[in-house]
This record gives structure tokens, C-alpha cells and sequence, in this order.
């Protein structure tokens, strides 16, 4: 299955969250993020996981790309 | 470090090292306060004259160096900036006059409670209320935009200027000033301080504990990791203070602060407010600023003038009670954030899904 991808690199706490959580309403079956800071990874895998949504982490260069799905 | 036993520790060791330092000689309640040292580090540089609150608080510059390197040696450390600096500016501004209302920034206030006292009940409402309002605005598209890279040079400025600034500290040149009497000549020994605020910067980098982010999480998304470091602050404190004695439950002749329960909370509303928009508390961007954050050092540096301005205008509270200049300098400062929150958001396009970017399983 394809993934919906959402970019937040650049944008600070808790933005990249609120993002991730409206891309979830959009497609429950699961999104991918890409961001480009530790925190913004840590909150986004906290927040999938507590939806009780599996989260695979991926290093891309700088950047980190979550694989959030069911 | 990361999980929820960190966050934990990292709450119980911050609240460990305040008592530590009052009972070495902070002002009662000011183990830390980021509000109030950086407005007596604006004092110290004679930015404003008010005798009382004057000292390079080796506090805040331990904390910087700390999470400086710690942040070097994880891989953490990235110069980025560029997102919406001045409004960070004035956010940043504001955050003080609202914190110089109520007498602590938002780490004092969990402070003032767990020495027993109960005007900081008001504050955390009040503080409590502003993040709700913030979390209006970041539900509705509030963004201050995207940030970008810069030189790696750009980011050493920070934690350069507070090696400079301890320089100053050690070497007393006569153009700094050292208060004599009043909360800014209470001070634990240098060593002692910038030990503490090293232990500090290295566990809030590697936890990002924020007491903004903590009561911000838990009503967005019923998260209490961060509000768990918050709670843990509290606990060991107040334990810590019975034991040394300095805890003293009640509203009346609390140590630097007053009983006016309106302005204490429209004081830290203002600080919850313009932090949530900010993304973090006053303790949150020195640790940021440190990582090379230079939205967050922008930010430092509002925090900064905010505090000169506040003794400068007469806007800061005292023991007696809130001043008149400073009831207008907060009801202005709660209509600039209003605005800046109205100004910045972004209802077309505040989820970006590229649907024809096919990747994954």
C-alpha cells in the first residue's frame, strides 16, 4: 500500500504533531513524515504509538522518514 | 535517556539542584528561574539599573554550555534559523513582562508551589489558560513558517556569548553591576551554580523537558510524557524543602512574590500564551538556543530587552504587588499576541500532502 507523505521538515515543536495527527484523520490507514530534527522525530513516534499505530524510523541524508501504519 | 524514566529523573534532579541552590544561597523558591536570571543578567550588564536584581547568573550560562556540548557529542547540534525572528522577538518580549507580573518564569512557578506557596495556584490557572488559547490557535493552522539551514558558525554564537558573559562574571570589570542587597545579591557560589546549570542543560537537552510543552501535550494529544518531568520537578522539591525547611504554605509575605490573584494570572496567561506560540518555555530556548536553534537565540534575546524594559518602564511586580505601568504593559502584551496569533495562521495549506509521492510498503 501506498503511503500519503507528509513533509514537516522545518517546522519546530508541536507543529510536525498536529500535522501528523490531521493526516491521520485524512487516511487512518497510515501516513509517512518526513522531518529533519530528533525531537520532532521522538514526539511524531510517541504520538503515532500512543494511536496505537506501528512506527518504522528510516534515516534519508539529514533527514528522518516515519513509516506510520496500522 | 529519552523514555519516560528519563524525563522523570531529569524532573526530580532539576527540582533536587533548586533546593541545592537555595539552600546555598539563591533567593527562597529561585533555585532557578530563567525569567528572573536573565532579567538579572540584563541588570548585570547595566541594561537596566534597578540595584536590587543585577548578576551574570551562572546558572544560565551553565545551562548553555551544557546542552551546547551535550549536543555536539550526540549529533544534535544543527545551526537552523529564519522562522519568523521577529515575532519571536516580541513573543519572546512579552513572555517576560507577563513572567515579571507574576514573579517567575514558568519553572519558578512550579517552584513557588512546592514551597508551599499558594499565590502561584493563581499563576499556574492563569498559565494553564494561555496554553489553552495558544492550543486554539495551533489547532487552527498557527505556524511562524518553516526554518532553514545556516553555517555551522552561526550556531557557536550562543554559546560563545555566554562563555563571554562568565569572562565578565570572573573578571568584575567596574561597568558590570553586582547587586548588594535584594534577590540579585542572593546567589549560591559560582562554581556551585555553573555545575547545576551544566547538570541542567545537559539533561533538558537530552529529555527537551518544557513545562509549556508539558500541560500543551497533555491537552492536544492526552500526552503526560512531558508534564511527568513537570510533576517529578514538583515532588522532589517539595520534599526537598521540607527537609531544608524552607517550606512555608500559605498566600501571605511569600519570598519574592505578591497575593494579587488577577495579576498573577493574566501575568503567567501572557507567558503561556506567547511560549505556546513559541513552542517552549524561557527554559526550552536556552537549551534550543544552545543547540543551535537561532530562532529560539532571537527569542533569548526578546526575553532579554523585555526584562530591561520591565525595570526600566517600572513594569515588573515587586513583593508589594503588581504596578500600574505593568497592568497596561500585560493587557497590551495579551492584544500584541492575540495578534500575532490571528496574523500567522495558515488555513490553506496547514497539511501538505504530495498524494502523488508514492513510496512506502
Amino acid at each position: 500500500m501506498a503511503l500519503n507523505r507528509v513533509d514537516a521538515r522545518g517546522r519546530s515543536c508541536p507543529e510536525p504533531v498536529v500535522l501528523t495527527r490531521k493526516a491521520l484523520e485524512q487516511s487512518p490507514g497510515g501516513v509517512e513524515v518526513i522531518l529533519d530534527n530528533a525531537t520532532s522525530r521522538d514526539n511524531v513516534k510517541r504520538f503515532a504509538e500512543s494511536r496505537s499505530y506501528k512506527v518504522v524510523v528510516k534515516n534519508d541524508g539529514e533527514d528522518f522518514v516515519l513509516a506510520i501504519t496500522k | 535517556m529519552s523514555g519516560r524514566k528519563g524525563i522523570i529523573l531529569a524532573g526530580g534532579l532539576v527540582g533536587f539542584l533548586a533546593v541545592l541552590l537555595v539552600h546555598f544561597g539563591n533567593p527562597v523558591n529561585m533555585g532557578f528561574c530563567i525569567a528572573c536570571f536573565i532579567r538579572d543578567m540584563a541588570g548585570g550588564l547595566g541594561l537596566h539599573r534597578a540595584g536590587v536584581v543585577q548578576y551574570l547568573r551562572p546558572e544560565i550560562i551553565g545551562m548553555a554550555v551544557g546542552a551546547w556540548l551535550i549536543s555536539i557529542y550526540k549529533g544534535d547540534f544543527k545551526a537552523r534559523g529564519g522562522s519568523s525572528p521577529f515575532t519571536r522577538f516580541i513573543l519572546g518580549f512579552f513572555v517576560m513582562i507577563g513572567a515579571l507580573m507574576f514573579l517567575g518564569c514558568p519553572l519558578r512557578m512550579v517552584l513557588r508551589l512546592a514551597g508551599g506557596d499558594l499565590t502561584a495556584l493563581l499563576g499556574l490557572v492563569g498559565f494553564t489558560a494561555g496554553i489553552g488559547l495558544g492550543i486554539v490557535f495551533l489547532n487552527k493552522g498557527f505556524t511562524l513558517k518553516k526554518t532553514y539551514s545556516l553555517n555551522k558558525a552561526e550556531g557557536f554564537l550562543f554559546p560563545a556569548m555566554q562563555i563571554a558573559f562568565f569572562i565578565l562574571l570572573i573578571a568584575a570589570p567596574a561597568f558590570i553591576f553586582f547587586s548588594e542587597s535584594g534577590p540579585g545579591s542572593m546567589r549560591a557560589p559560582i562554581a556551585l551554580a555553573l555545575i547545576a546549570g551544566l547538570l541542567v542543560g545537559v539533561v533538558g537537552q537530552r529529555t527537551r523537558m518544557c513545562t509549556v510543552g508539558g500541560i500543551r501535550d497533555f491537552i492536544m494529544f492526552k500526552d503526560t510524557h512531558l508534564i511527568s518531568g513537570f510533576l517529578s520537578i514538583l515532588a522532589v522539591a517539595l520534599v526537598g524543602n521540607l527537609i531544608t525547611g524552607n517550606f512555608n504554605l500559605g498566600f501571605e509575605g511569600q519570598p519574592v512574590a505578591h497575593n494579587d490573584w488577577l495579576w498573577n494570572f493574566l501575568g503567567m496567561a501572557l507567558a503561556g500564551f506567547g511560549s505556546v506560540l513559541l513552542g517552549g518555555c524561557p527554559l526550552r530556548q536556552i537549551i534550543l538556543s544552545a543547540e543551535g536553534n537561532i530562532d529560539s537565540v532571537i527569542t533569548f534575546l526578546g526575553l532579554l530587552i523585555g526584562a530591561a524594559f520591565a525595570h526600566n518602564f517600572g513594569l515588573a511586580s515587586s513583593g508589594a504587588g503588581p504596578t500600574t505601568n505593568g497592568k497596561v504593559a500585560v493587557l497590551i502584551g495579551l492584544a500584541v499576541v492575540l495578534i500575532v496569533g490571528f496574523m500567522n495562521m495558515d488555513r490553506s495549506a496547514d497539511v501538505t500532502m504530495k498524494g502523488d509521492v508514492k513510496l512506502g510498503a
